[in-house]
């Protein structure tokens, strides 16, 4: 055997660090088997980090590229370790998330066989993934490899599965390591050349607004626009909201900024949308918690679509300027024809809004999850990495907790998944392991993840899981509450752990917040406690509700502030 | 694949779809690959669009293949139907030709169930149809036409009267006039 010998497994785990990949978390099984011994015999240095469930190990890699812009892998063996990440790769798909899995496989003759854990994970995936592959033949590894690094990560970001059957990884692979990437159907590149005339035809439509707005989307994020973002907000004085995973693209501090628009919104934003008669919208898809009732949105003002997926044109809301293209680009263009724009007194009016609608909550009455995030926040200067789970806390933390620079905010929006936040916590600190991170989760979608405690024990993460625990599944509570007469109805978690036990028990520090004299004094020790993770469990009320609120389907101008003393119609916009 | 064909009752019966939307006819050109199909399919499957016809074949460049597909919606599903096909990564090129210069051709094979009696009368139908006659037997005759549906569609309902015992259709595929890309 000569010194270049290598089999499927190695040339897999070459082309993955020749193509960028520094980190890939897994969990290992018979199908995956060459490419974990591949992790000891290849000389890579990838670094592994073995999860405890499949679902941990994607939204590891889903947190880590939120958190730092660059794409993970994941590795997990065929048949139920693959089926495991479906719920990560769907998550990833809907917010746009940049990753590699590589599943082990099943023999190439024994495909459609119903061998020993052996499951159609390309065909199971096809509808949550950018792209799929299953290699039948070595030769292809270096290609398949390069090509999924390059589809994940460029044009709109995405999950890209590659699906490495045993015997492939296992046999030679002698092709050279450097392939040819062959995509005749894929263009990333247009992105760079935008067309100029929608270009000038927003610099007009800026001359004539009186009350132009920009929303900032996650597109703008992953274009890495936030300088010209800022620079066109600044010098044409155009105030700024931003969708939930955009949050950090424009600093939520800056005096321009308005906070995230929407269902669970700032009041002062969602007013912002109805009186705005030019609306920017840069690399937000217009999703349905945003836009209410797409007829009733943003009816009087010229709409204005910068997104880099040309299918997102028209698709929810019709633009009247629509420009497909990288946002950092167009926006590098706009740039060169603003001017000053003459919005004082819109301005003011907004900064009436913002002072008679603020985020408010009582500080009497039981500890609140606002308060302990609002605290949080002080405590950290807005800086920490917050990364979410789904629910009640989600929406109180994207309203508390401020985030002034990209790549702070770690949320699943679209797919709304709950058990991601907590690993997706740990991914982002082996990311950025020298930031504050924190993972804001409620009871229920902590205990759908909660193993992972061992991952970030073992890896020494000095991460701080918050964990606002009301012992209910609250969103959902919250609707009940409103829409179904408050009949409680699969929401009750009765039965949950003691969480500072529990994370004892794994060797985690466990901090406790009963009462909210307690707030300051508990997560300022948190703070300096860097031995490994720490667990702050916080017996919040019960029952409490996230306002300002626009029931679903509805449209924005039906924004609530606060329950209404009458009985609210069922929803019947999307869920 | 809307077109049911009852062949238990004679004659038998062609129920034609009463179409609520115009057919469109998408011409996808793709990698020849596996999965590529399920991937397209999937794009209308997952909005509920049917596919009334499809027909998947080598293209001039031998690593693409032509898919030719009608389909029939709201407008604006199936505009976005198309803006998905064409984010495929495995698509090429989608392109629409509903309302556009095409030659647009289509060819279909029918069975009836004809005695000595009545096959003079079938004969001078096909022929009228430019119909080639592909079998002949005692109680039987196979027919192939070619054309556009339109004419396809009066064809089998000439022929409705000896009774169809079997239609199978290629679907209909297109191809733009003068230098147009289809």
């Amino acid at each position: 055997m000569n010194a270049e010998a290598r089999d499927g497994a190695q040339t897999l785990l070459k082309c993955l660090e020749a193509g960028g990949i520094e980190i890939m978390f897994g969990y290992s099984g018979g199908a995956a088997l060459p490419i974990f011994d591949a992790l000891e015999t290849a000389g890579t240095k990838i670094k592994f980090v073995l999860a405890r469930h499949e679902q941990g190990a994607t939204h590891m890699a889903d947190g880590y590229a939120r958190a730092t812009g660059k794409p993970a892998a994941v590795l997990v063996t065929s048949g139920p370790g693959a089926g495991n990440t479906i719920t990560g790769i769907m998550t990833a798909h809907m917010d746009s998330v940049p990753m590699v899995i590589i599943s082990g496989q099943q023999v190439t003759w024994m495909l459609g066989k119903d061998a020993f854990q052996e499951a159609d994970i390309f065909g199971i995936t096809m509808p949550v993934v950018k792209h799929s592959y299953l290699v039948k033949d070595a030769a292809d590894i270096p290609r398949v490899t390069k090509e999924a690094i390059y589809l994940a990560t460029s044009g709109r970001p995405g999950p890209v599965l590659i699906d490495m059957p045993k015997n492939v990884s296992q046999g030679p692979c002698d092709a050279p390591l450097d392939a040819e990437i062959d995509l005749p159907g894929y263009n990333p590149e247009s992105a760079y050349e935008i067309d100029s005339k929608g270009v000038d035809e927003v610099a007009a439509a800026l001359g004539q607004a009186e009350r132009p707005l920009i929303l900032a989307g996650h597109g703008a994020m992953l274009a890495h626009a936030g300088p010209e973002l800022k620079e066109l907000a600044e010098t044409a004085r155009i105030p700024v909201c931003n969708t939930l995973l955009g949050k950090g693209i424009f600093d939520e501090t800056h005096e321009l900024a308005l906070g995230m628009l929407g269902m669970h919104g700032t009041a002062y934003a969602n007013k912002a949308v109805c009186e705005a008669d030019l609306l920017i919208n840069i690399g937000s898809r217009f999703d349905d918690r945003i836009i209410g009732q797409p007829d009733k949105f943003c009816k009087n003002a010229t709409i204005v679509h910068i997104d880099i997926d040309p299918s997102e044109m028209g698709k929810m809301i019709k633009p009247d300027i629509k420009i497909v293209g990288d946002a950092k680009v167009v926006l590098t263009a706009l740039n060169k024809q603003i001017k000053p724009l003459a919005t004082e007194s819109w301005l003011a009016t907004l900064e009436g809004y913002k002072k008679r609608f603020p985020l408010h909550y009582k500080i009497q009455g039981g500890l609140k999850m606002q308060h302990v995030l609002d605290v949080w926040d002080r405590l950290t200067e807005s800086s920490s990495i917050v990364c979410t789970d789904v629910g009640q806390h989600q929406m109180w933390s994207a309203q508390f907790n401020k985030t002034k620079a990209p790549w702070n905010w770690v949320s699943s929006g679209g797919a709304g998944t709950m058990g991601f936040g907590f690993p997706a916590a740990i991914g982002a600190q082996l990311g950025r392991p020298d930031d504050v991170v924190v993972a804001v989760v409620g009871d229920g979608g902590f205990q759908m993840t909660l193993f992972e405690l061992a991952t970030a024990v073992l890896e020494k993460l000095p991460l701080k899981i918050l964990v606002l625990n009301n012992h209910f599944l609250g969103m959902v509570r919250q609707w009940q509450e409103l829409f179904f007469d408050n009949r409680k109805s699969g929401v009750d978690l009765e039965g949950n752990p003691d969480f500072v036990k529990l994370a004892e028990s794994y060797g985690v520090k466990g901090f406790q917040i009963k009462r909210p004299a307690d707030i300051e004094k508990v997560l300022t020790r948190a703070l300096e406690y860097t031995d490994g993770p720490c667990l702050i469990n916080c017996e919040v009320v019960k029952e409490d509700n996230v306002f300002p609120m626009i029931p679903a389907g509805a449209a924005l101008e039906d924004m609530i502030t606060e329950k209404p003393r009458h009985k609210m119609e069922k929803p019947t916009g999307s869920t | 694949m809307k077109t049911e064909i009852e062949t238990t009752d004679h004659p038998a019966t062609i129920v034609l779809p009463q179409p609520e939307y115009p057919l469109h006819t998408l011409s996808v050109l793709v990698n020849d690959k596996p999965g590529v199909l399920a991937r397209i399919a999937q794009v209308f499957s997952r909005r509920g669009y049917n596919i009334e016809s499809l027909v998947v074949s080598p293209s001039a460049q031998a690593r693409f293949s032509r898919m030719t597909i009608g389909a029939r919606g709201e407008e604006s599903g199936l505009d976005q139907i198309k803006a998905q096909c064409n984010k495929l990564i495995d698509v090429i090129s989608c392109y629409d030709h509903t309302d556009e210069a095409v030659v647009a051709k289509e060819l279909a094979l029918v069975k009836i169930t004809v005695g000595a009696g009545q096959r003079g009368e079938a004969l001078q139908i096909a022929e009228h149809f430019g119909c080639k006659t592909l079998d002949l037997a005692p109680e039987s005759l196979v027919f192939m036409v070619t054309g556009d549906s339109g004419k396809l569609d009066a064809m089998v309902g000439m022929m409705q009267k000896f009774g169809i015992i079997e239609l199978v259709r290629t679907g209909k595929v297109v191809m733009t006039r003068g230098n147009g890309l289809t």
